[in-house]
């Protein structure tokens, strides 16, 4: 463990919001262009874990452990909202035989 | 100091071949390495407890129900809906400006620049719970109602109804 804290002293906060803004932008790309329900939800976890690495970041930053609380808690609720969400997909998919999010459009006004 | 650089690299890397891969069983394994890449991140930032978390939770836990759903339904790539390629350009443009809004941002708050420290012992599981257990204790039983409630609800809605008729 040693090396690994050597290895770790010298990232910049910058560094750390660039990057996890980044892979929060990627999450947002996936929502924009897919039309599977699935992958949407994948990118929507892949935007949850951006966040949750900017928190761990920020609390190792300032020296305060509420910060990885919070992880925690947001991976708790990750993990509700999956289930409830893959809950409804399959419900969708029994009904309309297709994952294609545009099967949903009659919720549309 | 560069293996975060690397290991961001790949992060990156692996969450495009997540949203760009056309075959959804891709797709979900692309994000189970990204989610290891993530792991590897928590443990170079010495939250051993996260890292623990986010390696069972979810590359254990929620993406095998993701498999196991894709599984479930029978995808693949020849029942992948895709949309036209003006849609997708328009999406990366989007996506580019709010990035672009952010390292704006990012540029006026102006950050003092501190360097992110490993702390030795915060992210370990004995300080982690006495925080847990004394300032986050009702958000923590809280919690406990809410995953209560999701395992519920979700046993309700994928439940078959017998008596739904089509038509």
């Amino acid at each position: 463990m040693d090396s690994l804290f050597q290895n770790m002293q010298g990232i910049p906060m910058n560094h750390y919001l660039i990057f996890c803004s980044i892979i929060f932008v990627i999450g947002v790309i996936g929502v924009l262009i897919r039309r599977n329900v699935i992958i949407i939800m994948m990118s929507i976890e892949l935007m949850l874990n951006s966040v949750n690495l900017l928190l761990a970041a920020f609390s190792a930053y300032s020296g305060d452990p509420s910060g990885q609380v919070f992880v925690f808690f947001i991976m708790a609720l990750a993990a509700a909202e999956v289930a409830v969400g893959l809950a409804i997909i399959i419900m969708v998919y029994r009904n309309t035989k297709s994952v294609d999010i545009e099967s949903l459009s009659k919720l549309r006004w | 100091m560069t293996i975060f650089y690397f290991v961001a690299f790949l992060s990156i890397f692996f969450a495009l071949m997540t949203i760009f891969t056309k075959n959804p069983v891709h797709s979900v394994l692309y994000l189970v390495i990204t989610f290891f890449t993530f792991t590897v991140h928590y443990i170079l930032l010495n939250a051993q407890f996260l890292a623990v978390v986010n390696f069972i939770v979810y590359m254990g836990a929620i993406m095998v129900l993701f498999l196991f759903v894709l599984m479930l339904l029978n995808l693949n790539k020849d029942t992948e809906p895709m949309k036209s390629n003006l849609v997708k350009f328009m999406g990366a443009i989007a996506g580019m400006c709010l990035l672009a809004t952010f390292l704006g941002a990012f540029k006026v708050i102006e950050t003092d620049n501190g360097m992110v420290q490993a702390h030795e012992n915060i992210g370990l599981v004995k300080n982690l719970g006495k925080v847990l257990f004394s300032d986050f204790l009702l958000p923590f039983e809280i919690s406990s109602i809410l995953l209560l409630t999701a395992m519920v609800g979700a046993v309700l809605l994928a439940k078959k109804e017998p008596r739904v008729k089509h038509g």
